[in-house]
């Protein structure tokens, strides 16, 4: 690490493996497709030509870099610690979710196939892969719980009017998990013609290496940036975890800077001492869903079951495999925030800073709000403000008895 | 020698094809399971098949999923599928009972303790959908110590130098994935099947059954030329899921579809 003589982190190792966890646990049909894709993967990751292409459409196309924005009036209500937002809600489409999705549509594009299916809970990823399948030119087809459709239309309507088809997916829980059964089975039958863009840190290798090298832009920036405005790198970071790629995006760049602490942020949903919650990393054991082994919520005889968060993009029962090592090595800690919480802190930014953060990313500034004020005022916070929250204001107005 | 190789073996020297019947443990009821298995082997099933139901099973098609979620809504457990096998094998000793499900209900048993109590119940093998062989070590080295065989797939997609790597480290049989999909899928092509099954036969000494998108009598003779078994599922889960009003009505409907196949199948 930094300064030191250990070992620079060097994961996934042979075969995807974070420690125990990670791996490929997928049927033999799609086995071939992951090695084409890790093959190719491989190889452009460090050339030129891609990084520069890569490079270009974040700047020209997402708008990055994304400010590093002191919250100054937030950090003076809370009276603790100095807090800067990692303005990821300021990307095109909204959300962090973008930087992953135009780094696969050019690997899709490289492969030659002329189509991409995604699936998504909040439809902030499914959004941006219809974005960037606009963009290029491909056909999309976006799988989506039906639950998650109701609750999520604006969200709906934007990847219609993108092109995309989205299925509604009415099996099992009819949210995010399903829909991501639902995309499997759509990618083991049409694997020669179609990419699956997987929108977390999440599923068989290489997806949880590929989206976090991806996301990484999120942290690199916010390293820099940090250095530039306060000449030093920051105490802690903190960003809300559902499959966990906004978290690692900002983390990873600063995992062998050993005097950073991370906070991954689950969801509490009803609290965790309820069934009504999304928090594997919290109160879930290891098992295997999705092509990972990673933390699961299931029960006694190993069925998924049923989460539940007020934020749809965290609403899922697993979590990325490299989190689940993070957990196990103590490299992030992994806390949770309930419904409520995450709901109070949504007001809060938006009196304090006038943003309107998702519902997903106030989890991570509802538990700076609680933490923040045990600190001393010379620490330095960085929260991943991962998404904005307009795809939330129905949910938000319902719960106060508005309809909009 | 197993009583999977045994049956497997058998067909073989004299030439016949062997029929694998597949069902959902536990759709439409719990109680319908064992008399359902009795009547796959009456219609003439060599193997049964028993599907282990799992919250998301990726890889199956409508009627599969369907037939898990009234099996998981009726309370079913792997535990319980093992006293069902227990149960079948109280009726009958000498049909070979292979699981079929999803990695998470064995590991979450804990292998070794999956495979004595498969072993103790009578159970002979097991296929893991989401289990390639690169993460099968650990899994596979507490089945073999009950002596149970862990059966990998092989899939249209998989290369040859691939599929012979997969048929070095399996036991029992290959099953080959006729198809790009899920099962129950609509779109199989034998001529497809032919071929790969020729080419997979250079690489593989051990028998090969074929499933995924086996409907009727014409796909399965079709499939049977070329392979040394076949595999149904789908459409006997179909007969069942129909019948859900009229569980007493499944075993002899299952039978009679059986009975079709084998006829198909010996008559080639």
């Amino acid at each position: 690490m930094a300064g030191t003589n250990k070992t620079p982190y060097r994961e996934p190792r042979r075969g995807g493996r974070f420690g125990p966890y990670g791996g490929r646990f997928v049927a033999e049909t799609l086995m071939h497709a992951l090695d084409q894709l890790t093959t190719l993967y491989e190889a452009l990751k460090d050339d030129d030509d891609f990084r520069r292409e890569l490079d270009h459409d974040l700047a020209s196309y997402v708008g990055r870099p994304t400010p590093l924005y002191l919250a100054e009036r937030l950090t003076a209500e809370l009276g603790g610690a100095k807090i800067y937002l990692k303005r990821e809600d300021l990307n095109h489409t909204g959300a962090h979710k973008i930087n992953n999705t135009v780094g696969q549509a050019l690997l899709a594009k490289r492969m030659g196939k002329p189509r991409i299916i995604a699936e998504t809970g909040a439809g902030q990823h499914g959004v941006a892969t219809a974005t960037v399948a606009a963009r290029i030119g491909l056909e999309c087809r976006v799988y989506m719980g039906s639950e998650d459709i109701a609750r999520q239309s604006a969200n709906v309507y934007r990847m219609k009017m993108l092109g995309a088809q989205v299925v509604p997916v009415e099996s099992g829980s009819k949210t995010l998990k399903d829909a991501m059964n639902d995309a499997m089975r759509d990618w083991v039958t049409n694997v020669d013609t179609t990419h699956y863009i997987i929108g977390s840190v999440a599923g068989p290798h290489p997806y949880p290496m590929m989206v976090r090298d991806f996301q990484a832009v999120i942290g690199r920036e916010a390293r820099s940036q940090c250095l530039g405005l306060e000449g030093r790198l920051p105490d802690l970071l903190v960003a809300c975890i559902g499959g966990g790629s906004n978290a690692m995006g900002l983390f990873y760049p600063f995992v062998d800077d050993e005097g950073v602490d991370m906070v991954g942020v689950e969801a509490a949903g009803l609290g965790l001492g309820t069934e009504q919650h999304a928090a594997p990393l919290n109160a879930g054991t290891p098992g295997v869903l999705h092509g990972q082994h990673t933390y699961l919520m299931q029960d006694q005889d190993g069925q998924i079951m049923q989460t539940h968060s007020i934020s749809a993009g965290l609403d899922y029962p697993g979590v990325g495999p490299e989190h689940a090592y993070w957990k196990d090595i103590g490299r992030a800690r992994y806390t949770a925030v309930t419904d409520d919480e995450a709901l109070e802190a949504f007001r809060l930014l938006n009196r304090t800073e006038g943003i309107l953060p998702a519902l997903e990313s106030s989890h991570a500034v509802a538990w700076v709000a609680r933490e923040a004020p045990k600190m001393a005022t010379a620490d330095i916070v960085i929260v991943n403000l991962s998404g904005r929250g307009d795809k939330d204001i129905n949910t938000v107005a319902e719960l106060d008895g508005i309809g909009l | 020698m197993s009583r999977l190789a045994a049956t497997l073996a058998a067909r073989l020297a004299g030439g016949t094809r062997a029929l694998t019947a597949f069902i959902t443990a536990g759709d439409p009821g719990p109680e319908a399971t064992v008399p359902a298995l009795h009547a796959l082997v009456r219609g003439g099933a060599d193997i049964v098949e028993l599907g282990v139901p799992f919250s998301d099973p990726e890889a199956e098609g409508p009627s599969i999923q369907r037939s898990s979620e009234r099996a998981l809504a009726n309370g079913v457990t792997l535990a319980s599928v093992l006293d069902m096998t227990r149960e079948f094998r109280n009726g009958n000793d000498v049909t070979p009972v292979v699981l079929m499900g999803y990695l998470n209900s064995v590991m979450r048993m804990g292998y070794e303790a999956f495979a004595c109590r498969a072993r103790e119940a009578g159970v002979d093998g097991l296929i893991v959908v989401n289990l390639p062989p690169e993460e099968a070590a650990e899994a596979q080295a507490s089945l073999a110590r009950q002596d149970l065989d862990l059966i990998f797939l092989v899939a249209p997609t998989t290369s040859s130098e691939r599929a012979a790597r997969i048929a070095q480290r399996g036991s029992g049989f290959i099953y080959y994935v006729s198809l790009k999909g899920v099962t129950g899928a609509r779109h199989l092509d034998t001529a497809d099947v032919a071929r790969n099954i020729s080419a997979l036969r250079e690489v593989c000494s051990l028998p090969v059954q074929v499933g995924f998108g086996i409907r009727d009598a014409e796909s399965a003779r079709a499939v049977a030329r070329v392979a040394d078994g076949i595999v149904v599922g789908s459409m006997l889960v179909d007969v069942m899921g129909e019948r859900r009003d009229d569980p007493a009505s499944i075993p002899a409907a299952l039978e009679k579809r059986v009975a079709l196949l084998r006829d198909a199948i010996d008559t080639l």
